[in-house]
């Protein structure tokens, strides 16, 4: 298969980006995205160029590092997938591929489709645990969890905090994000304890950091490779409002 | 001269480890606070040993390669984690797995650390449960179980099939409490380069800021490795992409003997190869064994589709060579049993390197349904990879490179060799023998780190606290990092004409031949050889774009890859010293005539620790002799 790849191309975040134009050859559509970008990289190498820098690592769409944009779409075109799990026979023969970086303000721009998500990790530090130390936990079957509700924690759990969310919406909002971890821990008997204290503690780090507000348009769910709904952004805005009502500051 | 003295402490085995922590010497809360421990790593072992020492009080420093800490490859783990938790009722106890996890090694691994690390199993399940990882439960509320290979109970917790990834976000936000405490602070983006010793002991590290390309220097009161295996050796393997030996190697360099290098796992259940430019193995968990039956068509050159095979001319090769264990043998026996299938000319797939995993007969019995609540997300990734449906049509698998049960010897406190430098999880050699059972590497990763290590750290820096904080401006960091400095500048300068990821490759082809799942004299020799010239080669020839003082995976890569010609020359010598067969380590020559391996125990019944004698020099093999005082050895029959 051939295409043509515009490839958004940045040396730093100092200097100014633009769309670079390159031609591909001889790819095969067992390749998945990553290896055609490999593939597309040691020929830019030999050749003397400046290889693409983009960030990967377990290349089984569970570690969250890869993300790009692709044809306007986080991750691509295939739903539930991540840019790592997605293969070329998905695009047409001949066609062009536009690739991006993550555009977000609270991403900023390190080089070419690298971007700096530090801003997650900044969410989690704010409250994403249960305050418990090493050693001392009871046995783990003294505290039941009815298995409807042990299910739905694991829905939340899933998120790879990728950030794909933060980049299909058109206000760069971390709301699924953020919700998912708030709903696993609320839902928890472990983590109820704190569930006020937390929703209130990472709510406004994430305002802090520079994401923008939720507009309920669903891009997030609908772009999210693990397939995270956003009932649980509902679920956040309920803990949100109780603690709210009913502060512990109060 | 270095003398190995593993530490066992003295006393039955079952009281040993609850004796021996009451003997260690602590650390006054006052003191710890002046005392600086760094943790390189941040997947299960290294985030639970930071959050675990930052508890303690200690100041923690903690690195890791990739942008976040959750990033670390345990994430990756699916099927489980074992603990003797006995819920089932079907006769678990801390013995029976501590004698599964020594019997599924092969009787190649130390009977008090492994009971050790059974014994604290039950503690990390409650811990994880605390931290609130959503482990899957059953409909009265509790946590249910499974089985995994090599096993007849059903011991197994799990999260659907990311366990891993449940366990490291848990273990990831015990570590995001302690920063947010101001106890642990974390360096993303660094690659640990080399360590800085200061009269004999380990006092520091020297890492690159892989944004800026800058070298930085960092002081501890001690240094624990979490750095993982070196699977990636293969090039080809389960292991994620950025996954390195360049950590522990600097650290064997510099005195902590290396321990078992050619016990390295092969999974048997990987997608297999499908192109030329792969880069990588995914992993179907060993969990589908639960419920998959794996075969090839009874002839040779069978055309019809998987399908259209009637029951009759199919050969399910594992319940038919090992009724007792059936489809759940151990890893390493069912890669061999695959491989035997496919050289013999039954593999399936365009390359015939593949055998069929069906869940047909679980489907009919148990519905789709049951099924996709077990293995929903495996069946979909199975899918995205291939665009095969696997409900509809078997899954073809093939064995790939995956876990090193090889690593840094480490004694009792998992100290190495090197004062002051522990190793912890996979990085260490201590807990899998010549084979490591499925589901028990996150229990022995978050062991290590939230229930061993805090105990055994405190008795060496006991000895510490009259140690003030140094600096760094010494003669020793000073030499430690110009030799950083000089590597870095000979491989750009070489300036050549092939990628790095082309040496890569073929050093991968080189051991996956010589020293992958079966071994010989003659093919390791050549092996060795081989790596020889293709690391001259790479000095002449590789080609790295850019500049050493910038942002450049090139050259991250460059620098990983120079190591691992060592290191697989290492995995090379110790397969052609080790005469014997056991486990993973499977030489030709030492075949019983079912063709199962045959173990020398009069002979090799002891811990491989080698000592480094600089690059293309043979090694120094020093010997740990594994006592065993309550199992008794025998053939490892799972049939």
């Amino acid at each position: 298969m051939n295409f043509k790849l515009k490839i958004w191309r940045q040396k730093n975040a100092a200097t100014k980006g633009k769309f670079e134009d390159y031609n591909i050859t001889d790819v095969s559509s067992e390749m998945s995205f990553l290896q055609m970008l490999d593939y597309f990289n040691d020929k830019l190498i030999l050749d003397g160029g400046d290889p693409v820098h983009f960030e990967h690592d377990c290349r089984e769409g569970i570690c969250g590092s890869c993300g790009l944009y692709i044809n306007g779409r986080p991750h691509g075109p295939l739903k539930n997938t991540t840019t790592c799990e997605l293969h070329m026979r998905e695009f047409e023969d001949g066609s062009t591929i536009v690739i991006e970086p993550w555009r977000s303000k609270a991403f900023p721009l390190i080089k070419d489709l690298v971007v700096d998500r530090s801003s997650f990790d900044e969410v989690m530090f704010a409250g994403g645990f249960v305050n418990i130390n090493t050693g001392g936990a009871q046995d783990a079957n003294t505290t039941p969890i009815n298995k409807k509700i042990s299910d739905r924690a694991f829905d939340a759990a899933v998120c790879i905090g990728c950030g794909a969310c933060v980049a299909a919406c058109k206000n760069s909002s971390a709301m699924l994000f953020v919700s998912a971890k708030v709903s696993q821990f609320a839902m928890l008997p472990q983590g109820k304890t704190e569930a006020t204290e937390r929703v209130e503690k990472m709510v406004a780090k994430m305002d802090e950091m520079g994401f923008g507000y939720c507009s309920n348009t669903y891009a997030c769910e609908f772009d999210c490779p693990k397939g995270i709904s956003v009932e649980f952004i509902a679920q956040m805005n309920r803990e949100f409002f109780s603690a709210k009502v009913c502060s512990h500051k109060k | 001269m270095i003398k190995l003295d593993s530490k066992i402490p003295q006393g039955p085995l079952a009281d040993k480890w609850s004796n021996y922590k009451t003997q260690l010497r602590l650390v006054s809360p006052a003191n710890k606070k002046k005392l600086d421990v760094i943790v390189v790593g941040t997947g299960l072992s290294g985030a639970s040993s930071a959050s675990a020492l930052g508890e303690l009080g200690y100041n923690v420093k903690v690195f890791c390669f990739q942008d976040s800490s959750r990033r670390a490859h345990s994430v990756a783990a699916q099927g489980g984690i074992n603990a003797a938790k006995n819920y089932k009722n079907d006769g678990d106890s801390v013995y029976r797995l501590f004698y599964d996890m020594i019997k599924g090694g092969d009787f190649r691994a130390r009977e008090a650390n492994v009971y050790r690390a059974a014994e604290v199993s039950n503690l990390v399940i409650d811990h994880f449960s605390a931290l609130g990882v959503p482990f899957a439960r059953d409909y009265g509320g509790g946590l249910d179980t499974r089985s995994f290979g090599g096993v007849q109970v059903s011991r197994t917790f799990y999260a659907k099939g990311q366990t891993g990834q449940q366990c490291l976000l848990g273990t990831y936000s015990s570590l995001n409490r302690q920063i947010a405490k101001g106890n642990v602070t974390l360096y993303t983006r660094r690659d640990m380069l080399d360590l800085v010793m200061v009269d004999g002991k380990a006092r520091g590290i020297i890492t690159r800021n892989l944004l800026t390309g800058e070298l930085e220097r960092h002081a501890a009161h001690a240094v624990v490795l979490a750095t993982g295996g070196y699977g990636t050796v293969f090039y080809l393997s389960t292991l994620a992409l950025g996954s390195n030996s360049s950590a522990a190697w600097a650290a064997h360099k510099k005195g902590a003997l290396f321990a078992n290098p050619s016990f390295i796992q092969i999974h048997p259940t990987s997608i297999p190869v499908l192109n030329d430019y792969q880069s990588k193995l995914t992993l179907m968990s060993e969990s589908l064994r639960n419920d998959g039956r794996v075969w090839v068509p009874k002839e040779k050159d069978e055309k019809r589709k998987p399908n259209e095979i009637p029951e009759d001319d199919r050969d399910y090769y594992l319940e038919r060579r090992y009724p007792a264990f059936g489809n759940l043998v151990p890893r390493d026996v069912a890669s061999r049993a695959a491989k035997e299938r496919c050289d013999a000319g039954y593999g399936v797939g365009d390359t015939g390197l593949s055998v069929y995993l069906d869940f047909k007969d679980a489907i009919n019995k148990q519905g789709e349904k049951v099924i996709a609540d077990k293995y929903g997300n495996l069946f979909e990734m199975y899918e995205k990879i291939t665009g095969i449906n696997p409900y509809k049509e078997p899954m073809r698998i093939y064995p790939a490179g995956h876990y090193t049960m090889g690593g840094l010897w480490v004694d009792y406190n998992l100290m190495t060799t090197i004062p002051g430098l522990y190793s912890v999880g996979e990085s260490n050699f201590s807990d899998h023998g010549a084979n490591r059972l499925g589901a028990s590497s996150l229990m022995q990763c978050s062991g290590d780190g939230y229930f061993i290590l805090p105990y055994t750290i405190g008795d060496y820096l006991a000895d510490e606290i009259r140690t003030p904080r140094f600096t760094t401006d010494t003669p020793e960091f000073e030499q430690a990092e110009k030799e950083v400095k000089d590597r870095i500048a000979r491989v750009m300068a070489v300036n050549g004409t092939q990628t790095v990821t082309s040496f890569h490759k073929r050093l991968g082809k080189i051991l996956w031949d010589s020293c992958g799942m079966v071994r010989s004299k003659e093919g390791l020799e050549k092996g060795i050889e081989l790596l020889n010239q293709l690391e001259e080669e790479f000095w002449k020839e590789v080609k790295v774009p850019g500049t050493a003082d910038d942002y450049n995976q090139e050259l991250e890569k460059a620098l990983r890859v120079a190591d691992f010609f060592e290191v697989g020359r290492l995995m090379c010598q110790d397969a052609l010293d080790r005469n014997e067969s056991c486990g993973a380590h499977f030489r030709e020559e030492y075949q019983t005539p079912q063709g199962e391996a045959q173990r020398n125990d009069a002979e090799y019944a002891f811990v491989s620790a080698y000592e480094y004698a600089g690059n293309q020099k043979t090694p120094v093999l020093h010997k740990e002799p594994l006592v065993f005082e309550n199992v008794e050895l025998k053939e490892r029959s799972y049939k």
